[in-house]
């Protein structure tokens, strides 16, 4: 019988688990270890933010679920992995420390077979002075609570607009190094789309803040769309917007600072400056769990499993981040998301290390690193969970001795749905496409295939959005037929 | 809404009213929304190995 560990059970481990418990049965254990009592889809998190959705229909109780599929659930988050065992126990394990289950504060060590690592990011406020709604003066919607959390100021922000005063809006990403663009635009286009619909649209200033070299970027380079008879960078699609809906942009910066009635940045010309706003959304940079590694003589190898930032080393070729941008290949990025020390662990979505940034690096003349980070958006993520579990099935089932699925963002695709605005008839959403994720400059002159990457903003895109809600939801919860909803 | 000259919005193409329109057309959308399905199936379909 073999045990398989997943940390994290957001969208890519609670995707793995799920497929490994169906294809696993009952004659092997899947232990899922997980903070949180809830499973939160993060996308409607936006839509939480601006009042369109309350908290209760984006999470759900995972006990129940996981019961039904035969998971063994661990309320606590992982602390350390020991993949040598230690002095005085001969298997490897992780030790993990219960956040509830009636055994909060509690540490156990959990043994393992097979390990997947899917953490996640931590959201580091940390990482510049002031930011965040904790020890901060910005609003987030990173998570369902701090989603509802920016919605009440929002109101407070709106009913002020409403006796007549003029309001500061800037949205954004809090850092020079922040990814998740994708959820500041969304936010940006909702907050615009529920002022107008209070009727005091025209009593706010909207600015939009951003690390991106051009907007459009997203962390991936930007793409290239056929559209009226032209291939077209995103940035002017994007402008286009910005311009439509009255938003001013502030590009290619890195925020320093914030304190409660303005921001500090500087952009890659190495100029300083500051913003003011009355309310703030912005994104904070994300780092890996923390997780520390131990050997068996307890000797800490945290660096030999996890990058500087907290991100497990997987399959992916880490000789190229030291290249300069030219020399990357689509061959950089990981397939089968094996640790290379460690055969029996594997990382997912967020937690995996990259082997470098898909945008440009960008620094400015002061030294400040000012480029977005690699998305690991939701689609690709589970895409990561399923094949990683189809592998373990493999080599648990069938004595498979390598993986025998791939899932490699230079030969996947994603599909996004930015949401513009909710409302049945009034709102609007840009839906996209690319192929694949990594550009690959070699293969494709725009770097991706142009018959599959494509974007239109309208009412459809917004259906889809609303539809993907529940379609996501009800698979997450393992009600009748959901394996065929695809990732 | 109103764009200076020499402004930052005075670059970017804006949509005209009849692109605004078909934006919200809900006939036109339907259709849209089964071309968008379509488009991602294909792209979920190209993805999995
Ligand atoms: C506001 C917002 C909107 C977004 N919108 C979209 C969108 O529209 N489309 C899209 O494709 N993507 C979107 N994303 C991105 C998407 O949410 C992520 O790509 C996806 O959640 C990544 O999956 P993951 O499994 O790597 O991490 P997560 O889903 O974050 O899961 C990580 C899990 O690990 C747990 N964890 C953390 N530390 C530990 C520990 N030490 N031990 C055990 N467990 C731990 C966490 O509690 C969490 O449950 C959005 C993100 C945000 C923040």
């Amino acid at each position: 019988m073999a045990r398989v560990v997943i940390l994290g059970g957001g969208v890519s481990g609670h995707t793995a688990a799920t497929f490994l418990a169906k294809w696993l049965g009952r004659d092997h254990e899947v232990v899922v270890v997980t903070p949180n009592a809830k499973w939160n889809w993060i996308p409607s998190n936006i839509w939480v933010g601006v009042g369109g959705m309350s908290k209760e229909e984006v999470i759900f109780e995972l006990a129940p679920v996981y019961e039904k599929a035969g998971v063994d659930y661990r309320q606590a988050k992982a602390i350390s992995i020991h993949p040598e065992g230690s002095s005085d126990e001969s298997k490897q394990f992780v030790t993990i420390e219960y956040t509830g289950q009636g055994k909060e504060g509690n540490s156990e060590k959990l043994t393992y077979d097979y390990l997947v690592n899917a953490t996640g990011p931590k959201l580091n406020f940390g990482a510049t002075e002031g930011l965040g709604p904790d020890a901060g003066h910005t609003v987030s919607v990173c998570t369902a609570d701090h989603a509802v959390h920016a919605n009440e100021k929002l109101d407070e922000l709106i009913a002020q607009m409403k006796a007549g005063e003029e309001k500061k809006i800037l949205i954004g990403t809090g850092h020079g190094m922040c990814t998740c663009q994708g959820a500041a635009f969304e936010y940006t286009f909702n907050v615009d789309h529920k002022l107008r619909e209070e009727g005091v649209r025209d009593k706010a200033t909207i600015t939009y803040i951003s690390n991106e070299y051009e907007l459009g970027d997203f962390g991936v380079g930007g793409m290239h769309i056929k559209l009226g008879g032209y291939v077209t960078s995103g940035k002017v699609f994007a402008e286009s917007l910005y311009t439509e809906r009255n938003v001013k942009w502030i590009k290619r910066a890195h925020v320093n600072k914030v304190e409660k009635d303005r921001v500090h940045y500087e952009t890659l010309d190495g100029s300083k400056h500051e913003e003011e706003y009355d309310f703030s959304m912005l994104i904070p940079p994300f780092a890996g769990a923390g997780i520390k590694a131990y050997d068996k003589a307890g000797e800490d190898i945290t660096s030999k499993i996890f990058n500087p930032g907290g991100f497990m080393f997987v399959d992916a070729d880490y000789s190229k981040g030291a290249k300069p941008f030219e020399e990357w290949d689509a061959a950089d990025w990981p397939s089968t998301l094996q640790n290379p020390t460690y055969k029996n662990m594997y990382a997912v979505g967020i937690a995996f290390a990259p082997p470098h940034l898909i945008s440009k690096p960008m620094k400015s003349p002061n030294g400040t690193p000012i480029n977005p980070t690699p998305p690991r958006t939701g689609m690709p993520s589970a895409m990561m969970g399923k094949a990683v579990a189809q592998s373990l099935k493999d080599i648990i089932l069938s004595n498979a001795t390598e993986p025998t699925h791939t899932a490699n963002m230079s030969e996947m695709g994603a599909a996004c749905v930015a949401s513009a605005g909710k409302g049945i008839f009034s709102g609007s959403a840009v839906a996209m496409t690319m192929y694949p994720v990594i550009p690959n400059y070699k293969k494709y002159e725009y770097g991706r295939d142009l018959n599959g990457t494509f974007g239109e903003i309208g009412l459809a895109g917004h259906w889809v959005k609303h539809f993907l809600h529940f379609a996501f939801l009800w698979k997450a919860k393992l009600k009748p037929f959901w394996t065929i909803i695809p990732e | 809404m109103k764009i200076k000259p020499y402004s930052q919005n005075a670059y970017t193409p804006v949509p005209s009213a009849f692109t605004k329109f078909r934006r919200n057309c809900v006939i036109w959308q339907f259709f849209r929304f089964i071309v968008i399905n379509i488009k991602m199936t294909v792209l979920i379909l190209k993805s999995h190995h």
